[in-house]
């Protein structure tokens, strides 16, 4: 499968890598392999809850509590899609660091002066990273959360830009599997520009409250640049079809009705 | 040890469900009854092509003439686009004969795998391999 019009590192077998441009993100980006490799129905892409005991993650027993509180339609715990309390399927924000955790999709990155945009396929959303300089604000309870969080950028060299992201809003989950976070959760990203045609991004997760040690939930996942002609498909999240689709499908596929407990 | 404790029950029935998940849609698989394919012909009543999937409705008469109100899904409009489907695929009274996924508790409701059309064109829900290639010059 392929989005129309979208290049794929199998329609380059033979490409000879072009050199990475200095300090530039600027494009549209999408998953290198194919578009569903950033799809991650299951979990975190490199932590994904399939029982395998290297996948286990280092919850806290706050940590792991919090993880049985969430109703997840997939992994190890999951229930029918009529019965979960998943917050996407209802419209609420899937929020940062989900948004590169489970429907990671088609991105495009708008580099300007003091910060970096990123608009994401996946629901119609956008993140602002700040790149001015400005020391992300101090993490406490006067701190508004955000769904989207907080989030500074730097070079670290001319290839590789990481960013800094917290303040992230607790009812949000890490991913499909309904992996919790605590307000206390930091996010790494490190995008490695690789090639002209390349970016790899790695997400590092440190939550001292819920896991006992840091974790990578992406591991140099692997992004193509796409012809600047690119047309994003657009996806959105409707309450109206959401519920429609609710009451006519997922409902009676549960046998369960919308007054049942969730 | 209360962690420990936990997870080896997590664990225990993973193994089980791991077993039992399949690769495709985003809303969950638990209900579904994982390998049982039903093959039906019946006549499209309605195609909806909306988020968060879209899903076809069709009337299946039985040999008695019972009709069975049958409602099964697919994935979102921009993976069905991706595998050839389209908002107008369907229009009320086409013949189809569908493959279906059903759901565990015997409802007319499932999950559609291939859907074929008199002329033999044939839609389906599973991805098919791209041809290398293809893809726009950059």
């Amino acid at each position: 499968m392929r989005v129309p019009g979208a290049v794929y590192d199998f329609d380059r077998p033979n490409e000879k890598p072009s050199p990475a441009p200095r300090r530039e993100l600027s494009g549209i980006w999408e998953p290198a392999l194919g578009p569903g490799d950033a799809i991650q129905a299951t979990g975190a892409k490199a932590m994904p809850s399939d029982g395998k005991p290297e996948h286990e993650l280092p919850f806290t027993p706050e940590g792991l509590e919090a993880w049985m509180k969430n109703k997840p339609a997939w992994g190890v715990r999951m229930v029918p899609s009529a019965l979960s309390n998943d917050p996407v399927p209802m419209c609420d924000p899937q929020g940062f660091p989900r948004i590169l955790l489970h429907n990671f999709r088609t991105s495009q990155i708008v580099q300007l002066a003091n910060q970096v945009l990123v608009l994401y396929q996946f629901n119609h959303k956008w993140r602002n990273i700040w790149t001015d300089g400005r020391a992300l604000p101090k993490l406490d309870d006067g701190l508004e959360p955000r769904w989207w969080g907080y989030s500074a950028g730097r070079w670290t060299d001319d290839y590789t830009f990481v960013v800094e992201t917290i303040g992230l809003d607790e009812r949000t989950w890490l991913d499909n599997v309904g992996r919790p976070h605590s307000f206390n959760l930091r996010v790494e990203e490190r995008y490695r520009r690789i090639d002209r045609d390349h970016l790899e991004l790695t997400v590092t997760l440190t939550d001292p409250t819920f896991y006992t040690r840091p974790w990578v939930a992406l591991d140099r996942l692997r992004l193509r640049l796409q012809p600047p002609s690119f047309d994003i498909r657009e996806m959105e999240c409707s309450p109206t079809e959401t519920a429609k689709y609710n009451k006519e499908f997922a409902e009676p596929a549960a046998g369960v009705s919308a007054t049942e407990q969730k | 040890m209360y962690t420990s404790h936990i997870m080896k029950q997590v664990l225990a029935i993973a193994f089980v469900l791991t077993l039992l998940t399949p690769v495709a849609a985003h809303h969950g698989a638990a209900t579904f009854d994982s390998g049982k394919k039903l093959v039906m012909e019946g006549t499209v009543v309605e195609w909806t092509w909306a988020n968060p999937h879209c899903f076809l409705k069709f009337d299946v008469t039985d040999a008695s003439g019972t009709v069975k109100h049958w409602i099964a899904e697919t994935s979102n409009p921009p993976d069905m686009f991706n595998r050839g489907w389209a908002r107008n695929s369907f229009k009320a009274g086409d013949r189809v004969t569908v493959t279906v996924e059903p759901v565990k508790n015997g409802s007319p409701v499932g999950r559609v795998l291939q859907v074929v059309f008199p002329d033999g064109k044939t839609l389906s829900t599973q991805d098919a391999p791209a041809v290398p290639g293809e893809g726009a010059r950059l």
